[in-house]
């Protein structure tokens, strides 16, 4: 199997493997005993918490560990919005190409009545810093922005919103599921507030995760219990999972540039060898865009006929057509940047990790457009385009 | 796997696929915006079905229902094409997971369309009421979504 959805999860490094192991039948103290087995535990967490904040450019008691992306992004929002509502501040801004976590808690908040400005991603699949700013009221209680899209991959102005955000003494998250360990990321010097992110999305394990929260930036309790996490996040830390996740960020730092260099080469060369296929588009920035993310739409085909067809060449990928959503819709993100709903449902990504072989790749550029072209024999939407009853869209 | 067996050789190897020249009828439903279009030709010859063609654009069940709809109208008389049922396509098929059950729905409704237009072409009379126009399962549900 070639392994190409590497944003959806990622397989697990053998050297983080290897790391989490002493921590189910070694070192399993309770971080919370007294005992040495204890105590043992607790420095290891504190160690990896220290190496965690390094990597991210923060200090480690700025780190609150969780059970991944989704919860820290509903964290962050309910904190945000619990210390705007006490000073009257119910504004929030955010973007309309945002992960669920994100908008889908917002709605929530809507109900509970907060005022959401979803900013406009245009067709690059990039927010404009002067919109962020024109946004801005005196009722602004947070501004959350995605570091880099799941699905298209594009990276926003992240340090530009912060400084505005700062300027502004508004508090800034931002979801950066999909750029932590692939792109470098510094929350001092990006401005940041409060961070999200997750650690199966470069190579560690599923089900543990971070917020980074600003010190001097108010961070209310989001799970009530024990005293961990500095008495805001109760519930026994999963120390395997933690010291997985410190492995994996410090692997993905130290071997990201090399690693970038090899996928920014196999991911242009997918665009330039995949955009032959006539009437295709290529979704969002290419400049301004992670190494690893792939994303076209195919003209008159369906999404999930080219995943299932994919699958049976061997190749895992990815859609954002209604049927793969599960919704019958087609992905927001691609509705977000323009794409009419017919194109938005013949797209694909495709996703690289530190695994992924130029093999894979020429896999890829031979199957695509055979799969296109067989989907296209029998598609009544290419059919009328081909003899001109209506019209190409792209 | 999200699909039976009989689902997956059916959307590997779809029966009765491409276009057919001079048919007697053509039947064509759902929308490019939802993802699904099926379209179907008819050879009919007297009261007799006697070939069946079909184009989809749409997901891996659209294509093996409506593959599986040709078979089982082909050779059939008219009016016995006629009692086709999605739920019939969903058991031929061995089932479909539930949010594809409209699929089976698209592929009753075309066998009705190109029989209907085949009504139309020759000046048969029919019940209308039997081909309620709009019944794009997935433009529905998408309205009521939106309040």
């Amino acid at each position: 199997m070639i392994y190409l959805d590497n944003a959806s999860t990622t397989r697990v490094s053998p050297e983080v493997i290897v790391a989490m192991r002493p921590y189910w039948d070694e070192i399993y103290g309770n971080c919370s005993s007294l005992h040495d087995m204890g105590q043992r535990a607790k420095e290891h967490l504190e160690d990896a918490r220290n190496r965690i904040a390094k990597c991210l450019g923060a200090e480690s008691d700025e780190i609150y560990f969780t059970s991944g992306g989704s919860e820290s992004d509903n964290w962050a929002i309910d904190s945000a919005c619990k210390y705007g509502a006490m000073r009257n501040k119910k504004h929030i801004i955010t973007t309309a190409f945002e992960h669920h976590a994100i908008l889908h808690t917002l709605k929530e908040k809507e109900k509970q009545g907060f005022t959401i400005t979803y900013l406009p991603v245009y067709e690059n699949g990039i927010v404009k810093v002067a919109d962020v700013e024109k946004a801005i009221t005196e009722e602004t209680c947070l501004v959350t922005i995605m570091y880099a899209n799941n699905e298209i991959g594009t990276i926003q102005p992240i340090a530009e919103i912060g400084n505005i955000c700062a300027k502004h003494g508004v508090v800034f998250h931002t979801d950066a599921v999909q750029a932590v360990g692939h792109i470098p990321i510094n929350v001092k010097a990006d401005k940041i507030s409060m961070l999200s992110l997750s650690a199966h999305k470069f190579h560690g394990p599923k089900g543990v995760g971070m917020l980074f929260c600003k010190k001097g930036s108010p961070l209310f309790p989001f799970v009530h219990g024990g005293g961990q996490e500095r008495n805001r996040r109760a519930g026994t830390e999963n120390l395997p999972g933690i010291m997985g996740m410190c492995v994996a960020l410090e692997s993905a730092t130290k071997d990201m540039a090399k690693v970038n260099d090899r996928l920014i080469e196999y991911r242009d060369k997918l665009f330039t060898e995949l955009s032959k296929i006539p009437h295709s588009k290529i979704n969002g920035d290419t400049i301004s865009r992670l190494p690893g993310n792939f994303n076209m739409s195919f003209e008159g085909i369906e999404g999930e006929s080219l995943l299932l067809m994919l699958n049976d060449m061997d190749i895992c990928a990815s859609s954002g057509s209604a049927c793969t959503s599960g919704s019958l819709d087609p992905s927001h993100v691609l509705l977000a940047i323009g794409l009419p709903h017919e194109i938005a449902h013949g797209s694909l990504r495709l996703t690289l990790s530190k695994y992924t072989t130029i093999e894979d790749i020429n896999h890829a550029i031979e199957s695509v457009p055979k799969v296109v072209a067989h989907l296209r024999k029998f598609s009544p939407v290419w059919d009328e385009m081909e003899k001109g009853v209506i019209k190409h869209v792209i | 796997m999200l699909y039976s067996e009989k689902v997956m050789d059916h959307f590997r190897h779809p029966r009765n696929i491409g276009e057919m020249e001079n048919p007697d009828a053509i039947g064509e439903v759902g929308n490019a915006k939802c993802g699904d279009i099926m379209r179907m030709y008819l050879k009919i010859d007297g009261d007799t079905i006697t070939d069946v063609k079909f184009m989809t654009f749409g997901c891996g069940s659209a294509i093996a229902t409506s593959s599986i709809a040709t078979e089982m109208i082909k050779g059939k008389k008219i009016k016995d094409a006629l009692q086709l049922t999605n739920q019939a396509v969903v058991e031929a098929l061995d089932g479909l997971p539930a949010h594809k059950l409209h699929c089976s729905v698209l592929a009753e409704e075309a066998v009705k369309a190109a029989i209907k237009d085949y009504y139309d072409r020759n000046g048969i009379d029919y019940d209308k009421s039997l081909y309620a126009p709009g019944t794009c399962v997935c433009c529905h549900t998408a309205d009521k979504k939106d309040d």
